[in-house]
């Protein structure tokens, strides 16, 4: 994830300190990675210093120093920027699950591969089973639906793959071991 | 407590064997789905639970009463008042209206025209396609055609509802909302549901997930017909 694109965006409605950042985060990409109140304050840094964002007052009354921060004119450039950019839809084929597949089949035989298959599925079907009662609670907000809904897509994608894999593990083993 | 049983239930199309010895309990009102790849005989699995096809062997009973045995007309009693059955589609009867479609179970089981008229609008009502009912499928989208198959399905509230890829027919976000409503619907009124799907996703609502594979249940697949975690009861 972007976090600098992600505070940017944040910021483009008017200006904010880091603490109100942190939260708006947090409710507007539930589930995400946690975003440490360090890495708000260290990215506003790296963001004031290139400019994007400028100190925009300070709001003393709740205790320590909060420096409220406000889009630059450059910053905004550089978010419509990024939002007019089309993300390269996967590139590469690259991510760990496939890969240490691959690897399974290298350096074992053809049951190691199959038995972690068979506990990744397990292990993805619990995922997605956590994140459809999560997405099926009626308190659940909008946010959380579509958050939920993106990692339940990607799941759902992956187990097929899984399923598929386990169908062709023995051939694949074969043609990698000759 | 266990309801409905399937015991070493076994199946073929003519030298084509689709069951081969498959076990299996369903207690009262949870869901279970039966998933696994394209001829694995989850449906023959479940006309043979819903007692449409009668198995060749093995035995299927219904709260300690075989009704494997029992006769054509016995058992579409039982589906008229214990079961309810939802396929992907082409259930509803094209010159009845969405009111008519819904109480039609009723009639069948003796229901007076009014009763069933006013439980056929409360179902519609559930299925928040009320305004529905006195139009005729031909004139209805997929979805709406869906939720008041759904509906037609629970309106006896019957013990177990059988559902064959309920929503294979649909886009992903309106089958979501039939499959939402009717699980929903169907766990207040603890209707137990076997649920047939091969998407994840779709099992993903269940309370367990039974995989079959080349006629058998599939012991090397997640399912091992134990509960998962994340459960929702």
């Amino acid at each position: 994830m972007s976090t600098p694109h992600v505070l940017l965006g944040l910021l483009a409605a008017g200006s904010r300190h880091g603490y109100e950042l942190k939260r708006a985060h947090d409710e507007r990409l539930p589930r995400a990675r946690p975003l440490a109140f360090g890495q708000v304050y260290a990215t506003l840094g790296r963001l004031e210093r290139d400019g994007l964002v400028a100190a925009a007052g300070q709001d003393r009354a709740a205790g320590p120093d909060r420096t409220a921060y406000a889009l630059t004119g450059e910053g905004r450039a550089t978010l419509d920027q990024w939002l007019s950019t089309v993300e390269p839809p996967m590139p590469y084929v690259a991510s760990t699950l496939f890969t240490k597949v691959v690897v399974a089949l290298l350096v074992a035989d053809v049951d190691r591969a199959r038995t972690y298959l068979i506990a990744q599925r397990a292990a993805h079907t619990a995922r997605l089973r956590e994140l459809t009662t999560v997405k099926a609670d009626p308190a659940a907000t909008l946010s959380d639906v579509v958050a939920a809904d993106f990692a339940i897509a990607h799941l759902d994608a992956d187990l097929r793959w899984l399923h598929a894999t386990l169908d062709r593990v023995a051939d694949w083993h074969r043609e990698v071991h000759p | 407590m266990t309801q409905l049983q399937a015991r070493g239930v076994v199946r073929a199309y003519g030298p084509t064997p689709a069951l081969r010895g498959v076990t299996l309990d369903v207690t009262e009102g949870e869901i279970v789905a039966v998933t696994g790849p394209s001829g694995c005989g989850k449906s023959t699995l479940l006309h043979c639970l819903a007692g449409i096809l009668r198995p060749d062997a093995g035995e299927v009973s219904w709260r300690g009463h075989r009704i494997d045995h029992l006769s054509e007309a016995a058992r579409s009693r039982l589906r008229r008042t214990e079961f309810g059955v939802l396929f992907q589609f082409g259930q509803l009867v094209a010159e009845l209206t969405a009111a008519e479609n819904v109480a039609l179970p009723l009639l069948l089981a003796g229901t007076g025209r009014r009763e069933a008229r006013t439980a056929a609008l409360t179902w519609l009502e559930r299925f928040g396609v009320a305004e529905l009912a006195d139009l005729r499928p031909g004139e209805m989208s997929g979805g709406q055609q869906q939720r008041c198959a759904t509906a037609r399905a629970l309106v006896t509230e019957p013990r177990v509802l059988f559902a064959d890829e309920p929503t294979g027919a649909l886009d992903t976000l309106t089958g979501e909302q039939v499959l939402t409503q009717l699980v929903r619907l169907a766990r207040e009124q603890r209707t137990a549901v076997v649920l047939v799907t091969h998407e994840p996703r779709i099992a993903a609502y269940a309370d367990r997930e039974i995989v079959l594979r080349d006629g058998l249940v599939d012991h090397t697949g997640l399912g091992l017909d134990v509960p998962l975690a994340g459960g929702s009861r």
